[in-house]
C-alpha cells in the first residue's frame, strides 16, 4: 500500500515519518512515537480519548489522517509534562480536584481543556461543558472534571491580569 | 492527622495525567498477530458449514478457526469464586466457538493474521450457511411451550425460577381494612460503556499460557480459561494492567478464553483480541432488563401488611451471571421494607439477545426503580407523607434477614433521609409543585435504598494481601484486589499505612496483579473491596507491625508488648520519645550479622460477616410538556457508607454513579430489531449515556456510621449510587405532571405516549 513522508512538529520537536497513507495520526503518534496517552475508545470520533490539539485546536486523532499532519504542530499530554518544571498545572488541577479515576479519558480531557483555559473569556461551568461536549467519561460524572478545568482557568486568568 | 479519613490525593492520578499509566492496549509486543471473531448474522439457528476459500486467499492470514475447530468443552463464564459444591456451580453453556447461535453476533469463527487489516479483509471473506430459526426477543416469548429451546439442557428457557416467603402472606393479606396497592414496572437493557473497549492479548511464556487483559477479576479469570481449555490452573497465568473502567462488565470472562485457545493455535506467538466499540456493546455483557408485578397491602396507619414480586429477569443468549442478579433484586425488595408478610418469586429466562451479566449494583438498579416507583404510587393513593411512609417501614438498626442472616450492623438511613430532605426543601416544594399546570413543570422526587457489602453468605468472600518491608523502612503492598477507576488502591495504601503506623509516602503500592505473583483476592465486585480485601489488608499490616516491634524489641532489649509505631517511629506504647526509626530496624534486620530476618507478611481473611450501606436521592426537575424533555434543576445523593476512608475518591464514586443512574432514568436504551434481534444503536453516538453537557452539578454528601464489622468502619460504596437516581427523577416527574411512569428511560419518545395518555395535550 502506498506510503507518504509527513513533516510535522510533535510535542515540539521536527519529525518525519514514512507512513501508510491509510493510517490515523492516533496510530502513527502512537505506533511511531510512543505516545500512550493517545487512547482508543471507539476508533470513529465519539469518545474523544484519542484528543490533540492540532496547531492549538482539539482534534479527534483517531479519525484525523496521518497525512493532513504535514506541516502541523501536534501536541499530546507527554507534550505538556515539562522535565525541568514537572507537570503543568491542568495536570496538576485534575490530580488535586480528584478528576481521575480509571484515567482511560483524562489524557483527552485534559488536552480538549486547553483552549479553554487559555482564553481570556471566563468560562461558566455551562460553557465548560459545552466545550469538552464531545469527550466522554462514565467514572466521574464530570463534576471533578468541570472543577480542575474551571479553576485552572480562574489561576491563568489571574496569573495573566498580574503580568500584563 | 489520621490516615484513615484523610482526602489522600489518588496514588495513581500522576501517572494517569501524564499518560505514563499503562493499560493493556500499550502493552501489546510489536510482533502480536491480530485475531478478530466472525459474528453470526442471525438471532437463533445453526452454523451448517464455512466456506473459508476465499479467506485463506487473503495475504497475511496465519490461522482461521471455526465453531468445529474449537475444544468440545462447555464452561462458565460468571466473575464468582468458584464453588467445589456441585449445585452452586456457575452454568456453563458455551463454548470457546459456538455452531449453535444463540444471538446476533455470536461468536463462531476467528481469524488470526499478521496485522488487523487483512484479519478484517478475511472476515469479510468467509462464507457462512446456517439453518435459521425465528429468533425469541422477550421473557414472553420465550417461555411460550412451542419454541425451540435456546440451550438444550433447559427445554422450556428458563434458566432458574425460585421463590421464597416470609410469613404467610395468603393470611395476611385477609386482615380487615388493607388497602391494596399493585403495579407493574418494567427497566431496560443498558450497557457499562467503560471507555476502555474490552480487549487481552495472549502468548505462551515457559510453558504458560499467559494473558494480558483488561478484567477486573484476573484469579477468577484463571480459572475460567484453564475450564475453557481443559488445562491445569497453574498452565494459566493472567496479568492485569492498569484498567479503563469496567462497571462489573469486566467481572466476566470476555475476551480471554478465546484469546488464550488462539495462542495455542500460533505457538504461543503473541496474539492481540480487541473488540471494537460496537462489538464490545452487543458481544460483552448487558445489565438484564427486568419486569416486575408488585402487590402491597397497606394499613391505614401506613405499614405494610403484606407485598409480594413476581420477577421476569431477561439473560440473552447465554447464563453468564444468570439468576444472581434477579435473586438480588427480590432479596433487595424484602430487605428495603422488612415489614408484614413478604412473598417474592423471580424467573430468569433464555432468549436471543446480547447476554445480561453483572453491572454496577447487581439487580439493585432495577428492582430500586421498580420498588421506589411503587411506593410513590402508595403514598399518591394513601394520602400518607412519602417520607414517613418509608421510614415507618424500612429496615432498622439490628434488623437480621431471615433468609441471608446478614444482619444491620449500622444505618444512618434516617439521617440520610433528613439531610437530602433539608438540602432540596422536598416536602415544602412537594406540596408547591402539586396541581400546576401550564407547559413547563416543576417537580421533586426521592427514593432510598440499602445494599449489602459484598456477597457473603451467599458466595465466598476471601481476600488476601502481601507485605514486604525495605532497608529504608519502606514497604510495597501487594493486593489481589483490584484498581479498575474506583479508588481501591488509594484507600488500601491509606489503610496500611494507618494500620502499620506509617506515614503514606512509605507504602509502595503494586497495582498490576499477575496471578502467578499476586495473592488470591477475587476482585473487583460488589463493593466488596474495601470491606473484604479491606480486612486483609488489615491483618497483613498488623503481622507486619508485630515482625517489625519483635526486631526492635530485640534491638532494644525491651519487650515488644510495650512497644509501638507513630509516624515511621518506634515510640513506648503511650508516649512520644522516639526510641528508633523503622528505617533503623528495617535496615539491621536486613543485615544484622546476627539476627537476619527479611521482614515481611502475608495474610489471607475469609471474611464471615456482612453489613448494609443506604443512600437516598433527592432531585427537582423541569419538565417540557410540549418538547418531552426533562431538565434536572438540582440533585443530591446523600449516602451511609460507614466511616468514609477518602472523602475526594468517595465524592467521586457518588457522582460517577448519579451519572449513570441519570443516564438510565432519562435517556439509555440498547434497541433491537425484534424481527432478527439485531442491535440497533450500539455505539457511544446511538447510544444515549450522558454527556458533559447533559450531566448537570452533581452534589454528594454523606452520613457517616462506624460500622462494628468493618475493618475501619466502613461499607460498600462503589456501585450503590447508581441505584436511588431513576426512581427519584420519576417521583419527581410523579409530582410535576401527575404521570405515573412505569418504565424507564424517560426519554422523549416514552414520555409523548404518556403525556398524550394522560390528556396533557387537549
Amino acid at each position: 500500500m502506498a506510503r507518504k513522508l509527513v513533516s510535522c512538529t510533535v510535542n515540539g520537536t521536527k519529525r518525519h515519518y514514512h507512513i501508510d497513507v491509510r493510517a490515523s495520526l492516533s496510530d502513527m503518534l502512537r505506533n511511531e512515537e510512543g505516545l500512550d496517552s493517545i487512547k482508543h475508545g471507539c476508533d470513529v470520533g465519539e469518545c474523544g480519548a484519542c484528543t490533540v490539539l492540532i496547531d492549538g485546536k482539539p482534534f479527534n486523532s483517531c479519525i484525523y489522517l496521518a497525512i493532513w499532519a504535514e506541516g502541523k504542530s501536534i501536541l499530546t499530554v507527554e507534550g505538556l509534562n515539562d522535565v525541568k518544571t514537572g507537570i503543568s498545572d491542568i495536570q496538576q488541577a485534575f490530580i488535586d480536584a480528584g478528576a481521575v479515576q480509571c484515567g482511560f479519558c483524562t489524557p483527552g480531557f485534559i488536552m480538549a481543556s486547553i483552549p479553554i483555559i487559555e482564553s481570556d473569556k471566563p468560562a461558566s461551568r455551562d460553557e465548560i461543558r459545552r466545550q469538552v461536549a464531545g469527550n466522554l467519561c462514565r467514572c466521574t460524572g464530570y463534576e471533578k472534571i468541570v472543577d480542575a478545568i474551571e479553576k485552572t482557568q480562574k489561576k491563568r486568568i489571574a496569573e495573566r491580569k498580574s503580568s500584563s | 492527622m489520621d490516615i484513615i479519613g484523610a482526602p489522600l490525593k489518588r496514588v495513581d492520578a500522576k501517572e494517569k495525567t501524564t499518560g505514563q499509566a499503562k493499560y493493556t492496549g500499550d502493552l501489546v509486543p510489536r510482533n502480536a498477530l491480530v485475531a478478530k471473531v466472525l459474528h453470526s448474522t442471525i438471532g437463533n439457528g445453526i452454523v451448517k458449514s464455512f466456506d473459508l476459500t476465499e479467506a485463506w486467499k487473503v495475504p497475511d492470514i496465519v490461522d482461521i478457526v471455526t465453531c468445529f475447530d474449537v475444544p468440545d468443552i462447555q464452561f462458565p463464564t460468571a466473575g464468582h469464586p468458584w464453588s467445589t459444591d456441585k449445585k452452586h456451580q456457575d452454568i456453563a453453556d458455551r463454548k470457546l466457538l459456538n455452531t449453535r447461535v444463540r444471538f446476533y453476533g455470536d461468536d463462531i469463527a476467528a481469524v488470526i493474521a499478521e496485522n488487523e487489516l487483512a484479519a478484517r479483509e478475511a472476515l469479510r471473506k468467509i462464507k457462512v450457511t446456517y439453518e435459521e430459526f425465528e429468533p425469541v426477543i422477550t421473557v414472553e416469548d420465550a417461555m411460550k411451550p412451542t419454541r425451540i429451546p435456546i440451550h438444550e439442557e433447559r427445554p422450556d428457557n428458563v434458566v432458574v425460577h425460585s421463590s421464597y416467603e416470609i410469613g404467610s402472606y395468603e393470611e395476611a393479606r385477609r386482615e380487615p381494612g388493607l388497602i391494596k396497592i399493585e403495579g407493574d414496572y418494567e427497566t431496560p437493557i443498558v450497557q457499562h460503556c467503560h471507555i476502555e473497549k474490552a480487549l487481552s492479548f495472549a502468548y505462551i511464556e515457559s510453558g504458560k499460557i499467559v494473558v494480558v487483559s483488561a478484567t477486573q477479576i484476573p484469579h477468577i479469570i484463571r480459572r475460567i480459561c484453564s475450564q475453557a481449555l481443559g488445562v491445569g490452573f497453574g498452565d494459566i497465568r493472567i496479568i492485569k494492567p492498569y484498567l479503563g473502567g469496567g462497571f462489573g462488565n469486566r467481572q466476566d470472562a470476555l475476551t480471554e478464553p478465546l484469546n488464550a485457545f488462539l495462542a495455542t493455535r500460533v505457538a504461543g506467538r503473541p496474539v492481540k483480541l480487541e473488540y471494537t466499540r460496537e462489538e464490545t456493546f452487543n458481544c460483552t455483557r448487558v445489565r438484564h432488563a427486568m419486569k416486575f408485578h408488585i402487590e402491597s397491602y397497606v394499613r391505614t396507619d401506613g405499614s405494610f401488611a403484606a407485598r409480594s414480586i413476581i420477577a421476569y429477569s431477561n439473560q440473552g443468549a447465554y447464563a453468564s451471571h444468570a439468576h444472581a442478579l434477579v435473586a438480588n433484586a427480590i432479596n433487595g425488595f424484602r430487605m428495603m421494607y422488612p415489614v408484614g408478610a413478604i412473598k417474592g418469586e423471580a424467573y430468569t429466562v433464555y432468549t436471543n439477545l446480547p447476554t445480561a451479566g453483572a453491572m454496577r449494583a447487581y439487580g439493585i438498579p432495577q428492582i430500586g426503580f421498580a420498588l421506589e416507583a411503587h411506593v410513590d404510587d402508595i403514598v399518591a393513593k394513601t394520602g400518607f407523607d412519602p417520607i414517613e411512609f418509608r421510614k415507618t417501614n424500612m429496615m432498622k438498626l439490628g434488623y437480621v434477614d431471615s433468609l441471608t442472616t446478614i444482619t444491620c450492623h449500622s444505618t444512618g438511613l434516617a439521617e440520610c433521609i433528613d439531610k437530602g430532605e433539608r438540602y432540596l426543601n422536598y416536602t415544602e416544594k412537594r406540596n408547591t409543585y402539586k396541581n400546576q399546570s401550564g407547559p413547563i413543570r416543576k417537580g421533586v422526587g426521592m427514593a432510598i435504598f440499602c445494599y449489602k457489602t459484598g456477597v457473603y453468605p451467599i458466595s465466598l468472600e476471601t481476600a488476601a494481601c502481601r507485605m514486604v518491608l525495605n532497608q529504608d523502612g519502606s514497604f510495597q503492598l501487594q493486593v489481589g484486589a483490584t484498581e479498575i477507576g474506583q479508588g481501591a488502591d488509594t484507600v488500601f495504601v491509606q489503610m496500611a499505612a494507618h494500620t502499620v503506623g506509617v506515614t503514606v509516602d512509605k507504602v509502595h503500592l503494586i497495582s498490576k496483579q499477575d496471578t502467578d505473583v499476586t495473592p488470591y483476592d477475587s476482585g473487583a465486585y460488589a463493593s466488596r473491596q474495601t470491606y473484604v480485601s479491606g480486612m486483609a489488608v488489615k491483618k497483613t499490616a498488623e503481622s507486619l507491625k508485630a515482625k517489625i516491634l519483635d526486631f526492635a524489641g530485640f534491638m532494644l532489649h525491651k519487650d515488644p508488648w510495650d512497644l509501638d509505631i507513630k509516624e515511621n517511629f518506634i515510640v513506648h506504647k503511650h508516649k512520644e520519645e522516639h526510641l528508633l526509626s523503622v528505617a533503623e530496624v528495617a535496615i539491621e534486620s536486613c543485615y544484622s550479622l546476627t539476627n537476619s530476618q527479611h521482614i515481611a507478611a502475608e495474610e489471607s481473611h475469609h471474611c464471615s460477616d456482612n453489613t448494609y450501606a443506604f443512600g437516598v436521592c433527592f432531585a427537582e426537575i423541569e419538565v417540557d410538556i410540549p418538547m418531552c424533555q426533562i431538565k434536572v434543576l438540582d440533585i443530591i445523593n446523600v449516602h451511609d457508607s460507614g466511616k468514609i476512608i477518602n472523602r475526594q475518591t468517595a465524592e467521586g464514586q457518588v457522582h460517577g454513579g448519579m451519572s449513570m443512574g441519570l443516564g438510565y432514568g432519562l435517556s439509555e436504551i440498547l434497541k433491537f430489531d425484534p424481527k432478527t434481534g439485531k442491535m440497533l444503536n450500539g455505539n457511544l453516538l446511538d447510544y444515549k449515556l450522558m454527556t458533559p453537557i447533559d450531566t448537570p452539578d452533581l452534589h454528594a454528601d454523606f452520613v457517616e456510621t462506624n460500622d462494628p464489622t468493618g475493618p475501619y468502619g466502613n461499607k460498600a460504596l462503589g456501585e450503590p449510587p447508581v441505584i436511588p437516581v431513576a426512581p427519584a427523577l420519576r417521583n419527581a416527574l410523579f409530582n410535576a405532571t401527575g404521570v405515573a411512569m412505569d418504565s424507564i428511560p424517560l426519554n422523549p419518545e416514552k414520555l409523548f405516549f404518556a403525556f398524550e395518555h394522560a390528556g396533557l395535550y387537549k
